[in-house]
Formats: C-alpha cells, sequence, structure tokens
C-alpha cells in the first residue's frame, strides 16, 4: 500500500474527494495532513486539494503558500516526492514556485463549472503513462482561476521540456496555449485545473480521472520493485 | 403626527403590540428591549400573519422526526442517518443588494442545517426575476447568481438544482429563495432547546458589527421608491468563515459537549438567544461586553439586533468551555463566552455593569401576537380566468411557435446559471442540474436522496389554490421521474403585504392547496419560511409558494434521467391530456397573454402515476422518464431528444387543436423511452395502475419530428432546437 498525504488547509473543500478517490478507487492509503503538519516523511505522494484555502483572499493560492506543510513541500519536490496540487493546489504550487506561471481570473470572469475535452500533450511517467498522446479525455473542471498564463519565455520552456500535459480541446477559460496541465522539470511535481478525483466513479459517469491516478500508482509500484 | 413620532412605529410595531409589550413587561420598555421587541415581533421572525394559516399543514409522517418549530426539519432516511432540509428567503435584501442578498441568504440557510448537527450536502436555489433585457433586471440577476455562485462554491457545497423564472411582477422584488440539506448521524443530531442551569452560552465566529441592523423588520416592510436608503439593513457575507465555522462546529458536535445550538440569522443574538431559551424552558444572562465587535462605541441595541453573519451561539457543558475554544481555535475561530443559563425563563442583558435590558424569553420569542385577517378574491379573477382559445389564431409556422417556446427564459437551458455553481464538489452528485430532479448519494450506503423546487406562479396568481397543488405535485413528480420517494417538502411561501385583502385570500388558499395535495400524497411539510411584503408601487409579486421537495431511493444503482437513451427505443405518454392551456408558456409566448384557468391537478391520478413511474423504474422496465410541464408535450419531447442527443418521430391522435395538443400543461402525465421488447409489459404495469398509456413513436434520427393526427406539425434539427434551448437565457439577456 502507497500513502497518500492529502494536505487540509483552512477553506479546502476537495479534501475529502481526494481521500475516497485514493481510498476506494484506487485503493491506497489516504490521510489528512493538517497544514500546521512539518513532517511530511512519511508519505509517497502529496496532494493540495481544491478548495478556496483561506478564501482566495489576495489571490488564490497567495496565503496558504506560507502554511508549513506547503512550505515543506519544496524540501520532498526536491527529494523527489510526487505532489499533485488540483485547482487550488495547482493555484498553490505556482505561487509557491514549484510550478512557472500563474493563474488568473477565467476569460469571462465567472466561475465555470462542467465537463471539458483534454487532448494528452505528452505521456510520461508518474502520471499520463495510462494514455497516450492525441487521446481525448474527459474531466470536471470547476473553477474561476484557471486562466494559465506564462510569459514566451516561460512558455518555450514549458515546450522544450515536454512539461505540458494536457491541453483543453477548446478554449474554456483563456489559458495561454490551452494549458490545463503541467509538470516541474524534473517531472515529479503535477499542477492541474481539472479534477481528477471526481471522475473516479461510473455512478458519476466518469471515471477518466483513473488514468492519471492509474498512471501514479503504476510508477509507485515500479519504484518500489 | 405624534404617533408617526413614536419609537415603536420607526421600529415598525403597531400601537397594539406596543400595548401588549407594556402588558408582559408590567412596564414600558426601554429603548433597548423595544429595539428587541421590534425584531422578535416583526413578520420575518414571528410569522404573525401567517402562522395560523401554516397550522393547516400536515407536518406528520412515518419518516419525520422534526417537524417546523426547530432551526430545520429532520427526516428518518434508515440505517441511522437522518436529512435535515430547509428553505429560506433572502428577498427583500437581494432588491437592495443583490450580491451579498444572495450569498448571505446561501450562508444562512446552510447554518441552520448545521446547527442541527448535519453535514450540509446540497443546496438548490428557486429564484424569481422581472423579464431580463432591462439594465437593472440584468444586473440583479448577474449578481444575484455571482452572490449564490462565490458563496456557495467558496464553502464546498454543490448547488445540484433549482429553478428560475421571469415575470414582470418580479421587476423590483426578486426572489432568491435557497435550500440546503444535509445528513447527519441520528446519534448526532443537535438541537436548539437551551438546557443546564449554569451551563455557558458561547459565541462563535465573526465579530459582530453595524452591519444588518434591523434586517428582520426591513424584511417586513414593502420595498419603497426608497428602498436603497435600507442598504444598512443588508449583512455582508464571508464564506471562507462560514467554511471554517461548519467544520469547527461538527467538530464540536463530536465532542459531546455541545448542549444546544443555534445560528445567528435575522433578529442576530436577540433571536438566537431568546428562542433557545424559550423552547428550552431556561432564561440566559448575558454580558454584551464579552461580543467581540468589529465597529467601535456600539450601543446595547445595536449589538443585540446586528445581523453580522457567520455567527453561532453554543451551550456547553459547564467546565468544558474551553475544549470547545481550542476546537474554534484551531480552525482560526473565535469563541467568547457571553453569559450563562438561569432557571427562571427571563433574559437579563448587561453592558459596562448595568442591566440593559431584562425580558421574559417566552414573550419576546413567542409572544407576539397572531393575525387571522379576513381575504377577498381579487376583483378582475374571473376576468383573468377567462381564455376563449377558438378567438386566438393559429400560429402560421408551428416550427417558429414551438422554437419560441423552447428558447423562452422559462423554459430554456439554465445552464447559464448552473455551470457558475459547483455541482460535482463532494462527488455525490449522480444527477446533474438541469434534468427533472437532483440525485445525490450517500457515500458506503445503499439509499440516495433526490430534490426538487418547483413553484409555476402564474398558475398561482391565476388560481392559487389548484396552483399550490400544481407545485406540490409537479415537485413530487419530479422526483419519482428519478425513482425517488416523496419523503417531506420544506415550503418557502412568497407573498406580497397580507394587510392587503387580495394578498391574504392568496396565501390562504395558497396553504389550502399545499395541504390538500401534501395529505392526497401523504408527504409532510417539515420546515419552512413565509417571505411577505414582497411588493413595490406597481403591486404584490404573483403568489409564489416554492415547494422544496426530498425523496428517497432506495437503491441508488436504480434511478432514471430524462434523457432518450437509445435509437429504436419507444417513446409512451403516460396521463391524459385536459387541453389547459391557461397560464400556459405557449399562451405567453404566442399571444402575450397571462389568463386562463391553470391546469387541476387530479390528486388520486397523480399519486397511481408517480407510483406507476417508480415501479417501472425499480422493475427496471424503462430507460428515461421525463415529466410534462411549462411547455407542454412538445417541449418535454424535446427536452428527452437534446438530453440523449437523439431524435425521434411522434404521432400525436387528438380532437383538439393542434397547439393545444402540442403546448398545453395538463398535470399528471409524463413521457417514458422504452425498449421494444418491454412495451407489452410497460403497458401492462400502466393498466395495473388505472393509468392511460399511448404509444407515441420511437426515438429515431437526428430531428424533432411531431406529426399529429397524420399530419407532420413539427420538423426541427435537433441541432436547431439545442441552439434555441441552449443560447435561450442569454438571447434574453441580450435582447434578441
Amino acid at each position: 500500500m502507497k500513502k497518500f498525504g492529502i494536505i487540509v488547509l483552512p477553506g479546502s473543500n476537495c479534501d475529502s474527494d481526494c481521500f475516497y478517490a485514493v481510498r476506494d478507487y484506487l485503493e491506497q492509503d489516504a490521510e489528512y495532513v493538517w497544514h500546521e503538519e512539518n513532517n511530511l516523511d512519511r508519505y509517497d505522494v502529496l496532494m493540495i486539494p481544491g478548495g478556496f484555502s483561506y478564501g482566495d483572499y489576495l489571490r488564490p493560492g497567495a496565503l496558504a503558500r506560507f502554511s508549513p506543510a506547503v512550505q515543506n513541500l519544496v524540501k520532498e519536490a526536491e527529494k523527489g516526492k510526487l505532489i499533485i496540487g488540483i485547482c487550488n493546489g495547482f493555484q498553490i504550487l505556482t505561487e509557491l514556485g514549484l510550478l512557472p506561471g500563474a493563474l488568473m481570473r477565467n476569460k469571462n470572469l465567472k466561475f465555470i463549472c462542467k465537463h471539458v475535452t483534454l487532448k494528452v500533450e505528452k505521456v510520461c511517467a508518474p502520471f499520463t503513462s495510462r494514455l497516450r498522446v492525441g487521446q481525448r479525455i474527459s474531466l470536471p473542471i470547476a473553477h474561476k482561476d484557471g486562466n494559465y498564463y506564462a510569459s514566451d519565455a516561460v512558455l518555450e520552456e514549458l515546450n522544450r521540456n515536454e512539461q505540458i500535459l494536457l491541453r483543453y480541446d477548446e478554449d474554456v477559460n483563456g489559458s495561454v496555449q490551452g494549458i490545463a496541465a503541467i509538470i516541474s522539470k524534473e517531472g515529479n511535481v503535477l499542477g492541474m485545473m481539472p479534477h481528477p478525483e471526481r471522475a473516479c466513479d461510473s455512478m458519476l459517469g466518469n471515471t477518466d480521472g483513473m488514468y492519471i491516478f492509474g498512471s501514479v500508482l503504476d510508477y509507485l509500484t515500479k519504484r518500489g520493485q | 403626527m405624534e404617533n408617526q413620532q413614536s419609537p415603536w412605529k420607526i421600529l415598525g410595531l403597531t400601537d397594539s403590540e406596543y400595548q401588549e409589550i407594556i402588558k408582559g413587561l408590567g412596564r414600558e420598555p426601554n429603548i433597548t428591549e423595544l429595539g428587541m421587541f421590534s425584531v422578535m415581533w416583526s413578520e420575518h421572525c414571528a410569522y404573525k400573519n401567517s402562522k395560523p394559516l401554516l397550522k393547516l399543514l400536515p407536518s406528520k409522517g412515518p419518516n419525520v422526526m422534526q417537524g417546523p418549530g426547530e432551526n430545520a426539519g429532520v427526516l428518518d432516511i434508515g440505517d441511522g442517518l437522518a436529512l435535515v432540509m430547509k428553505i429560506e428567503s433572502h428577498n427583500h435584501p437581494s432588491a437592495v443588494e443583490p450580491y451579498q442578498g444572495a450569498a448571505t441568504g446561501v450562508g444562512g440557510i446552510v447554518r441552520d442545517i448545521f446547527a442541527m448537527g448535519a453535514r450540509p450536502v446540497v443546496l438548490l436555489d428557486s429564484l424569481r426575476f422581472g423579464p431580463l433585457n432591462t439594465d437593472r433586471t440584468n444586473y440583479l440577476f448577474e449578481q444575484i447568481v455571482a452572490g449564490i455562485s462565490d458563496y456557495g462554491n467558496c464553502i464546498g457545497v454543490p448547488t445540484v438544482g433549482g429553478e428560475t423564472y421571469f415575470a414582470n411582477c418580479y421587476q423590483r422584488s426578486p426572489l432568491v429563495n435557497a435550500l440546503c440539506a444535509g445528513i447527519a448521524d441520528i446519534s448526532k443530531l443537535q438541537t436548539g432547546k437551551a438546557s443546564g442551569i449554569g451551563n455557558p452560552v458561547l459565541i462563535v465566529g465573526a465579530t459582530t458589527g453595524r452591519d444588518g441592523i434591523g434586517g428582520a423588520s426591513f424584511a417586513s416592510q414593502e420595498l419603497g421608491e426608497n428602498a436603497e436608503e435600507k442598504l444598512p439593513s443588508v449583512q455582508v457575507g464571508d464564506p471562507f468563515l462560514e467554511k471554517l465555522l461548519i467544520e469547527a462546529c461538527l467538530e464540536a458536535y463530536e465532542t459531546g459537549y455541545v448542549v444546544a445550538v443555534q445560528d445567528m440569522g435575522a433578529a442576530g443574538i436577540t433571536s438566537s438567544a431568546s428562542e433557545m431559551a424559550s423552547h428550552g424552558n431556561v432564561g440566559m444572562e448575558l454580558d454584551l461586553d464579552k461580543v467581540p465587535l468589529r465597529a467601535e462605541a456600539m450601543t446595547p441595541f445595536e449589538i443585540l439586533i446586528s445581523e453580522s453573519q457567520e455567527r453561532m451561539l453554543l451551550v456547553v457543558e459547564k467546565g468544558k468551555e474551553d475544549i470547545v475554544k481550542q476546537i474554534m481555535k484551531k480552525w482560526g475561530l473565535r469563541a467568547e463566552v457571553m453569559g450563562h443559563i438561569t432557571d427562571d425563563q427571563m433574559m437579563r442583558i448587561y453592558q459596562h455593569g448595568h442591566m440593559v435590558a431584562e425580558v421574559p424569553a417566552h414573550l419576546l420569542a413567542d409572544g407576539a401576537p397572531q393575525y387571522v385577517r379576513e381575504g377577498v378574491p381579487p376583483k378582475n379573477l374571473e376576468q383573468l380566468r377567462v381564455l376563449e382559445i377558438p378567438s386566438l389564431a393559429l400560429p402560421e409556422d408551428f416550427n417558429a411557435a414551438f422554437l419560441s417556446v423552447l428558447s423562452a427564459p422559462n423554459v430554456a437551458s439554465k445552464s447559464w446559471i448552473y455551470q457558475q455553481f459547483d455541482h460535482t464538489v463532494r462527488t455525490d452528485t449522480v444527477i446533474k442540474p438541469g434534468m427533472d430532479a437532483a440525485l445525490v448519494r450517500i457515500k458506503g450506503k445503499k439509499q440516495a436522496v433526490a430534490f426538487t423546487t418547483d413553484c409555476n406562479s402564474i398558475y398561482c396568481f391565476l388560481d392559487p389554490y389548484e396552483g399550490a397543488k400544481d407545485a406540490v405535485v409537479e415537485a413530487a413528480r419530479n422526483l419519482s421521474m428519478v425513482g425517488a420517494v416523496p419523503i417531506g417538502i420544506t415550503d418557502c411561501l412568497n407573498f406580497g403585504n397580507p394587510e392587503d385583502p387580495v394578498v391574504y385570500w392568496q396565501m390562504k388558499r395558497c396553504v389550502e392547496g399545499i395541504r390538500d395535495a401534501c395529505e392526497a400524497l401523504n408527504i409532510p411539510v417539515i420546515s419552512g419560511n413565509v417571505s411577505l411584503y414582497n411588493e413595490t408601487e406597481n403591486g404584490p409579486i404573483y403568489p409564489t409558494p416554492v415547494i422544496g421537495c426530498a425523496g428517497l431511493l432506495e437503491d441508488v444503482s436504480l434511478f432514471c434521467t430524462n434523457s432518450f437513451k437509445d435509437e429504436g427505443d419507444i417513446i409512451v405518454l403516460l396521463g391524459e391530456d385536459k387541453g389547459e392551456m391557461g397560464g400556459s408558456e405557449y399562451i405567453q409566448q404566442q399571444y402575450g397573454l397571462v389568463k386562463g384557468v391553470p391546469p387541476k391537478a387530479d390528486l388520486a391520478m397523480e399519486g397511481e402515476l408517480q407510483d406507476c413511474v417508480r415501479t417501472l423504474i425499480k422493475s427496471n422496465l424503462i430507460k428515461s422518464a421525463h415529466d410534462v410541464s411549462d411547455g407542454g408535450l412538445a417541449v418535454c419531447l424535446a427536452e428527452c431528444a437534446m438530453g440523449g442527443q437523439k431524435g425521434f418521430v411522434a404521432d400525436i391522435e387528438t380532437e383538439e387543436r393542434s397547439d393545444v395538443a402540442l403546448f398545453s400543461e395538463s398535470q399528471s402525465r409524463c413521457i417514458l423511452s422504452v425498449e421494444a421488447e418491454a412495451l407489452h409489459d410497460v403497458l401492462g404495469m400502466a393498466s395495473t395502475f388505472n393509468i392511460p398509456a399511448h404509444v407515441l413513436g420511437s426515438v429515431e434520427g437526428k430531428s424533432v419530428v411531431i406529426n399529429i393526427n397524420g399530419r407532420e406539425i413539427i420538423n426541427v434539427p435537433l441541432e436547431e432546437c439545442m441552439r434555441h434551448y441552449d443560447q435561450g437565457l442569454l438571447w434574453s439577456m441580450n435582447g434578441i
């Protein structure tokens, strides 16, 4: 069993969704990590769930990056540990500097909740090995600030290093180059606006999220051998 | 002249109510006490005009654990679980400051639910506006949707359903009714009854400021020309704080040391404290110096009636207050002991060491006079109910007439609204917005719960009794269409000024309609809210008794949706058309008329129909079910087709005019789609329940095709239907 730590910040609201996705569908250990926690050693994967940490005050993720648990992610990332930030988690990772770019207010200035079609840009361990390049998957989005932006220099680097994993099939929120999910240069930190944890159960009509979580599990299992 | 200057009148109390207060106290109240009475005895808090009518509603049933009277109603849904539910209006604040008004409406109803010990799991919103495409209405519409969106999304409670209607009468009196439901372990349910002499009273959450001073009184008056002067009466919400409050309170209940809890809504500390004391037959001593304030030099009057949001009042076991405070601190919340429970049923309020108010809790919370008024029907009612169909010219182009109904804002897709609401958070939403009812599972359990809100207020305007009946049966029918058994209602009764005999008559007839429908379908009313004085110089709103209904689906794997599934499936109509065009969407769109006799629900037939559909779903005999409502049969069929991205050909045999057959809104009807092999069994089941069933056609092609008596009347490509249905609301906003 692999251990997934789900960081709970004041205002997180997808923490339990991540918990159940890991426990019930990935069938691995899931544990909540209070944001004041300093020791993250015991987890194989750390997740920052969606929500409105600190009410999105100032800007999404701007305050959460100072939480002890979030600060500790920098160290964990350096060790090569897998870190997944979903929605608000992605916003926090960019504020923290573990991922480049920023997430701005959606182009239509409104919250958008719907299923979107995503194009798989890059297939790689540990996050997308169960997919193939060019494959279309569907995942729910639910955000007001998902409009990804980065400077031309950063975009060029993201493309050159093949750090872009998923792009929106059509312009959903104004994201530059349709970017929906990126990884760090080293490849162990993932940030994505769509919610894979909301798409793991056939009863809810979509299990495409399991492509992402399944890839993570494949990677951890292989690495463990 | 002198009377107009008297302080009680300025605060909204009548002379005779003031005399009642003097009689109850045995003396004149001081200004602080008067302020407390003015909010507690307002219509909003005391239901002075509606209580006698509300007693007519059935509130008992096998599932009912708590009927009206607590923060919310409670239903037993099996497996040791309780469903807690309530709907509440926030109309007046939303008319003045739509964003905050709507946002705090959501915040308030959510607190009612977790005050009962339940985790809030769904929100629904029932909204009413004037016709779109005026700057003011578009502004109200966009801001109210944004307010709900920002608040509900932040606290992580999915908004799974609701309804939105547009009519002239709501132009300056928009309605914002928010429904919240939560799930609790029965053993963890909380109460609002204070108990335990000496137990400390804690104020928890936000600081208290001057926002929302006198909101309850404001909500008990008509909105005048200068309604915006009432801006200080509107509260400001902080959803982040609310989210912390939810988590902190649920964690505090786990300790078992919370004796009683109530949220601070209308009338603030005054209401929560006096209601908790009154319902528990105890008294309270409160020290206002202990209340954390956000403004300087607040008077006792202001502190006591402030409606600052995101606050709760907790009675905690003596000696355990530090444990509860510690939990609050963990979540970054303030909690202060501001008083304790006493044994003499008096509310005693202190500031700076002096007693500033001393009032019997019962008198304050439950002593307001009740008014039974005389109602009279409006003079023009008979004239309004006349609708001479033969005198109306048939449309030349039925395709165009059909598309204009499909794109009418009352019928068109509300996706522009619900895409702004997070409806997938919590990963329990099995049936999403846009269907007959939302279905929400409970992780780890077999059963699921379904929700809907319904009210066609035009029907209620033309016949309050039949219209209210229609609202109840439609709500119940919507639940039955997904397979759920309706188990409880929460109602939000929105009317104009009850002192107007016509408005009072509308209220009374609506309540009687709800009563009769609830009794026939055996659904108890477990909670609710009354919002009166929804009127401006232009008159009252249509009577709008919004029915929120919850249903129980025993086995979540056996649910049904409204969309056609497979080419070749047979389309079956259950129920009978009675050619009822009064108040219909078609008559409004085609002829610009709000007239006629609205559909009359046959309650016995309705019960059978719903039972039949639920049985068909349970037996896995049908692939889709959708009830016929606004826009009639034509719209119903088109919605099934658009939902499934499948065309159809339907043949209607009728002796009626074509437009009547297509657009009549007769109740107790639904459209099913059935596999050819199952048709025999489905028809057999319908006849067992004594429900007329007609095979209309089949799912096929990529167009909506309706023939009447063998002649093609409507033939529109599915894509064209979708464009009108999906864009209708937006076109309306942009005046297209």
